[in-house]
């Protein structure tokens, strides 16, 4: 079966520094895979390229089946892949509902409506209730973004990807600036949304390794730039070379 | 909407309707351009309120339209207003698209800088080609028929207080709702996306340059026509309308009127035709104090005078929550 999405031999320099080097990984359909690393290793960088923001320097990156590098998130999000960022990206001045229907208006290709109301497109607003639903803000809904809790926007800004109705979600760190009570919380809704959503596959940028070994199915350590590992979490953990350069590291701060 | 506002709404197009009758011709008069404004302003607003690209060469576009309305009355001799109307548009359309286009590559002082240009360049084009545009004198823009009618028994000003300045006022509602519409619409809805956050809007499939170029063209389309009506009103299209403080002119009613609500801009458009016309019989340094006052709205008001009036509703509202049931 050919993968969700693939990089294959993918390096990304910026310059004279090497961001990534020779990175070659793939998830398929039903997998939950995490990218850790300590800061530096291209967390970030890797994102970026399976995201079609960055044009790798060498390789490709392939979503389903189809050559991505650099297309933009506008196609990706036509093509089903969603993401989330580490900060939480809301619309300050849009309500809840606004904001999810924003994504809710590009899933169905309604954009170029011009003189329709958006607020009166019955199949808009039975979307945008369901996936207010999911993620526990449907008594939000006439709420300004910017008047909701951090959780609140961390919650709305993971519903508003999941309303493009991704085939594939990258969620970069979605738990940052969440307490660590309700970190657990956070997954399971996440988790729960993204089989009530339909997604195939999600792939989780995270330092905290108890969210980690939880909930992936596999595990890429990245360290300067290239793999260090690829295992599932049974192997990954067991391995005290990989948990000196990824856990270690970071407990040196 | 909400009924009240929707009341006023009504209220104010009545006393509008009201003013040709109630009122000496020199008020409707003083409107006429109001109405040109406001038009003008429901587009720049669109692109500055709901899509947060503040333009400093807006009036390049109102340019655009008077001497529209010049070539195509006076040098055609198609002295027909609609197709003056007609003629701006698609002309405001052909410009806008490979300007718009330039501009919506930047955001913030860039693209200001860059409509500000792009409105120097228009003037000093229409301030130089003096065999094609007549240079500092302008281009006279002839009577025309509205609605394919002559109102010959009128004289200008006649026309203008009465006919004309219906004309306008239905202009200007129509053009409202049509904005209103716009603005409430899928398409609306991305646009304000992609000005709260261009970045995310983008991972939510918002195409940003291309709705940033669609709300320029709608703007300049807008200006285009509200630049027709004003040179309709002067009787001539002259180079000052496109000069860069003209540009300021906008920037300052809309935000003496409030960039962040529908109708703000409209009620700038008019309190600042109202306010000149009062302080220019005062005062010589008219100028001087119109400044002080936008001081005082950025600094103690920013949301403008819609601003204002929605703090009053609310207290109103909220001392009618008070009285106990």
């Amino acid at each position: 079966m050919t993968p969700l999405i693939e990089t294959r031999g993918v390096s990304k320099h910026f310059g004279a520094f090497r961001a990534l080097e020779d990175v070659s990984v793939a998830v398929s359909d039903g997998e939950f895979v995490s990218v850790v690393g300590p800061n530096g290793a291209g967390k970030t960088t890797l994102v970026n390229l399976l995201t079609g923001l960055l044009v790798p320097t060498k390789g490709e990156v392939f979503f389903k089946g189809a050559n991505i590098a650099g297309v933009g998130p506008v196609a990706l999000a036509k093509r089903g892949m969603a993401r989330t960022f580490q900060l939480v990206q809301i619309f300050p001045q849009l309500t809840v509902a606004e904001t999810i229907a924003a994504a809710v208006v590009s899933q169905q290709g309604k954009q170029w409506r011009l003189f329709a109301g958006v607020s009166e497109d019955v199949a808009v607003g039975a979307r945008v209730r369901e996936i207010a639903g999911i993620f526990g803000l449907q008594h939000r809904l006439e709420s300004p973004s910017r008047m909701l809790s951090q959780g609140e926007k961390k919650l709305l800004d993971v519903a508003s990807a999941f309303a493009l109705a991704p085939e594939l979600i990258l969620l970069d760190e979605p738990t940052s600036g969440v307490s660590s009570a309700e970190k657990h919380g956070l997954m399971k809704t996440l988790i729960g949304a993204a089989k009530a959503a339909g997604v195939k596959a999600i792939i989780l940028v995270e330092h905290d390794m108890d969210l980690v070994a939880a909930y992936s199915h596999r595990i890429i350590a990245l360290a300067e730039g290239k793999v260090l590992a690829d295992l599932p979490p049974g192997p990954f953990f067991s391995d005290p070379l990989i948990i000196e350069t990824v856990v270690g590291k970071r407990r040196g701060h | 909407m909400r009924t009240p506002a929707l009341l006023l709404i009504i209220a104010a197009v009545v006393a509008l309707a009201l003013v040709p009758i109630l009122a000496p011709p020199f008020y409707a008069n003083l409107l006429v351009p109001f109405f040109g404004y406001a038009i003008a302003l429901l587009g720049f607003n669109l692109l500055f309120g709901y899509t947060g690209l503040l333009s400093f060469g807006h009036a390049m576009f109102l340019g655009l339209g008077a001497y529209g309305a010049a070539v195509i009355a006076g040098v055609l001799g198609i002295r027909q207003f609609e197709v003056v109307l007609i003629g701006v548009a698609l002309g405001a359309l052909v410009v806008a698209l490979p300007v718009g286009f330039l501009c919506v590559r930047y955001t913030g002082i860039f693209f200001g800088m860059l409509t500000l240009a792009f409105g120097m360049l228009a003037h000093s084009i229409l301030f130089k080609f003096y065999y094609l545009t007549g240079g500092d004198s302008g281009m006279r823009v002839p009577r025309m028929r509205i609605l394919g009618l002559e109102f010959g028994a009128y004289n200008k000003i006649e026309l203008l207080a009465g006919p004309f300045y219906y004309y306008c006022l239905v202009l200007l509602v129509l053009a409202s709702l049509l904005m209103w519409r716009i603005v409430h619409s899928p398409f609306g809805l991305h646009l304000r996306s992609l000005r709260d956050n261009a970045q995310k809007a983008e991972y939510l499939g918002v195409r940003v340059r291309q709705f940033r170029l669609a709300a320029f063209v709608i703007s300049a389309v807008y200006g285009a026509i509200g630049g027709a009506i004003l040179g309709f009103r002067i009787g001539l299209a002259d180079p000052e309308l496109v000069h860069w403080t003209h540009s300021g002119h906008l920037v300052f009613m809309t935000v003496l009127g409030g960039f962040t609500s529908f109708l703000g801009p409209i009620a700038g458009a008019l309190a600042l035709t109202l306010l000149q016309d009062q302080l220019q019989s005062i005062t010589q340094y008219w100028r001087f104090v119109l400044g002080a006052i936008l001081a005082a709205m950025v600094i103690f008001f920013p949301r403008g005078l819609a601003g204002i009036a929605g703090d009053i509703a609310a207290l109103f509202t909220r001392r009618k929550r008070e009285v106990p049931a």
